[in-house]
């Protein structure tokens, strides 16, 4: 479909979001959630994390890495509501790829949606590319979505990435709207084949 | 890969087709929306010019924001964002001409309490909403999926969503039931023996004694909280117990329409030799009352155990305790009562129907809430509250000391005046005890079910309500 791009390859620098089972409450105060468009969920995004006591910026990784696009995160990223107030704060604060131990399955789901690839490698990996960001935050990594590796330091290393979510950034189909109401004739069918669904 | 589960055939039956990433598009046949995640989706189809495709498959209510007293609630609200919210609810529903239950309706209340009591959630659909504890309504054997709201606009404009179909698990809860233990224990219990990430890729099919001997409101408990455990939907076979529920509520078929929803209804429950991808056991034989003692769901005890220390918690999990621990400013190896409590905060989607407030009554007549407590009873939905008052349960809940409000999320969240304050600690019968859910990021939740709420209100502490009840 037109005006959806296809996404092959991210490459930037990294931000480091160290911790397991970060769930959306800490990405994404709800109380920020009050706003009728995303617009302006970039400053919100880790909003207490970010700061101390006072209300000032502490050494939180958003905070330090600025210019960074790619998150890198341990286990169970994301988990918790369903809000997708989450991904559209880190994408809007500069995020264009994320990977980590493992994601909450919503939260994936949201990334598919804005095109932001999600991909997983083992503890290990993880642990060793968080720590190459800290020891060098201005060092380039990239992301491949085609290849399924992330390189840095030098080496090329495997990593997963969701089937779907992979064909779609490939293909660019990620936008998922148009996709399905080419199908809509078919979707009345299922409908109406629905003891519960009133015949239109 | 699984075969024959209810979890197979309700996704055979509404799947339209196979999309070109492998991904199934699905039809969803209930769609649920409230004012926090649903405007952004309603924008999102005006910039493209969509309609609604299936508006009177879409019901809408307010209940993120919504304020919960009488004066609070009076238009516009005193938030501006939050009247704004739910001003642009108003205008996108009556628009798309869907139905809305806006508060003066006497039907509002939180979108996962209203569904069931309308009767609108039914064995067999595919239900979502913008809103993780959709799992809810799996209770009656459908399957319930928490979305993101660019799929809210895909549903919003196809009646659909892309999806991949999920690993089923069947989780056999077997034993039975004390006094004074309850639905909630039980998925606190399944928690914390599958772990807050355990359910992750997997969907749950509840079964067994514990779960077959709890009615349709402790299965709405038991539903409600599979995300917790990580699993995107859980679900419970119909069975009687889920009919007699549904018979002659308002969107509940009649006559023989009833007959044939029966048979449909049947046709999906799970074959007896139905194959899983994989079976668990959890023991609920004789449990405790369980608290949360740390700061996601998984860190819970039954209350008569003590808080594990490191060495008792896996090595992978030792991290997030010590982070609980300092939060929570509780000792590992020491006991969970007597911890000091500043609210006790009753309601939510997971614990905001009329068994919950009668049970809590049970604990609350006669007896008076702590001088240092501050107490708050927010039913589910406004029809919770009509049924609490008719039966005079808001009665004992008044004399006991606590307020007495009107339908909403409330201090869950804490999106509207219901907050928590910095370093308080509060008694919740809600579903996340996550660092700053409630209020302040200073703030404590302990996580326990309507009856310990109640308990721990009236003694000032955390304690274990059969001790109160005998």
């Amino acid at each position: 479909m037109a005006g959806v791009p296809q996404i092959r390859r991210i490459a930037g620098t990294g931000v480091p979001i160290r911790g397991d089972d970060i769930d959306t409450d800490q990405i994404l105060p709800a109380r920020f959630m009050k706003e009728v468009t995303f617009d302006n969920m970039g400053e919100y995004a880790f909003y207490d994390a970010r700061r101390d006591e006072n209300g000032e910026r502490n050494d939180h990784p958003l905070n330090t890495y600025t210019g960074a696009n790619i998150a890198v995160v341990n286990r169970n990223f994301g988990c918790g509501s369903s809000r997708e107030h989450a991904p559209q704060g880190l994408m809007r604060w500069g995020m264009e790829g994320i990977v980590g131990e493992s994601f909450a399955e919503i939260f994936r789901d949201n990334c598919k949606s804005l095109g932001v690839p999600a991909m997983t490698a083992d503890a290990e990996t993880v642990d060793r590319l968080q720590t190459f960001i800290e020891e060098n935050p201005e060092a380039g990594i990239e992301l491949d979505v085609r290849e399924k590796t992330i390189t840095f330091d030098g080496e090329v290393v495997d990593a997963e990435i969701d089937h779907a979510m992979r064909e779609a950034l490939l293909e660019g189909t990620w936008d998922t709207t148009a996709v399905m109401r080419s199908n809509m004739d078919r979707v009345r069918d299922v409908a109406n084949s629905l003891p519960y669904v009133e015949d239109r | 890969m699984s075969n024959g589960t209810l979890y197979d055939k309700v996704w055979d039956r509404h799947t339209v087709t196979t999309l070109p990433n492998g991904q199934d598009q699905l039809f969803i046949g209930l769609h649920l929306i409230h004012e926090v995640t649903s405007p952004q989706a309603f924008g999102m189809l005006r910039e493209r010019d969509i309609d609604v495709a299936f508006p009177d498959r879409t019901f809408a209510t307010t209940d993120h924001i919504v304020p919960t007293t009488p004066e609070g609630r009076e238009r516009p609200l005193k938030d501006d964002q939050a009247e704004n919210m739910l001003s642009a609810l108003e205008q996108n529903t009556e628009e798309a001409g869907i139905t809305f239950y806006g508060l003066d309706t006497g039907k509002q209340g939180i979108t996962h309490v209203v569904a069931p009591e309308l009767g609108l959630s039914q064995p067999g659909m595919t239900v979502v909403c913008g809103d993780s504890h959709t799992a809810t309504h799996g209770a009656f054997g459908s399957i319930g999926i928490g979305i993101g709201t660019t799929q809210i606009r895909d549903v919003l404009a196809t009646g659909c969503i892309a999806a991949d179909k999920q690993k089923v698990r069947r989780v056999e809860v077997t034993g039975e039931l004390g006094d004074g233990v309850y639905a909630k224990d039980v998925i606190l219990k399944i928690i914390q023996d599958l772990g807050v990430g355990g359910g992750v890729g997997h969907v749950y099919e509840y079964g067994g004694e514990a779960i077959k001997s709890l009615d349709m409101e402790g299965r709405l408990a038991v539903c409600n909280m599979s995300i917790e455990g990580g699993a995107r939907a859980g679900y419970i076979n119909p069975d009687e117990t889920t009919y007699e529920y549904l018979k002659g509520r308002e969107f509940a078929p009649e006559g023989d329409a009833w007959d044939e929803h029966i048979e449909y209804w049947e046709s999906i429950r799970s074959d007896e030799d139905a194959e899983y991808d994989d079976v668990v056991e959890v023991d609920a034989d004789g449990i405790a009352p369980m608290v949360s003692w740390g700061i996601n769901p998984g860190q819970v005890i039954e209350v008569t155990d003590p808080v594990p220390t490191p060495e008792e918690v896996p090595q992978q999990d030792r991290e997030a305790a010590q982070k609980a621990y300092d939060h929570m400013d509780v000792e590992p190896g020491e006991s969970m009562q007597g911890y000091d409590v500043d609210v006790a905060f009753l309601g939510t989607c997971t614990n905001g129907r009329v068994s919950d407030f009668r049970e809590a009554a049970k604990v609350l007549e006669g007896r008076s809430v702590d001088d240092d407590v501050w107490a708050l009873a927010v039913p589910g939905s406004e029809t919770v509250r009509a049924e609490c008052e008719k039966a005079g349960i808001d009665e004992v809940f008044r004399e006991a000391g606590f307020e007495w409000r009107q339908a909403g999320c409330s201090m869950c969240l804490a999106m509207n005046d219901d907050k928590l304050g910095a370093g308080e600690v509060c008694a919740s019968s809600s579903n996340r005890n996550f660092i700053g859910r409630q209020g302040d990021k200073a703030g404590k939740t302990v996580l326990m079910s309507p009856a310990m709420v109640a308990a721990a209100a009236v003694e000032g502490e955390v304690v274990d309500v059969r001790e109160v009840l005998n």
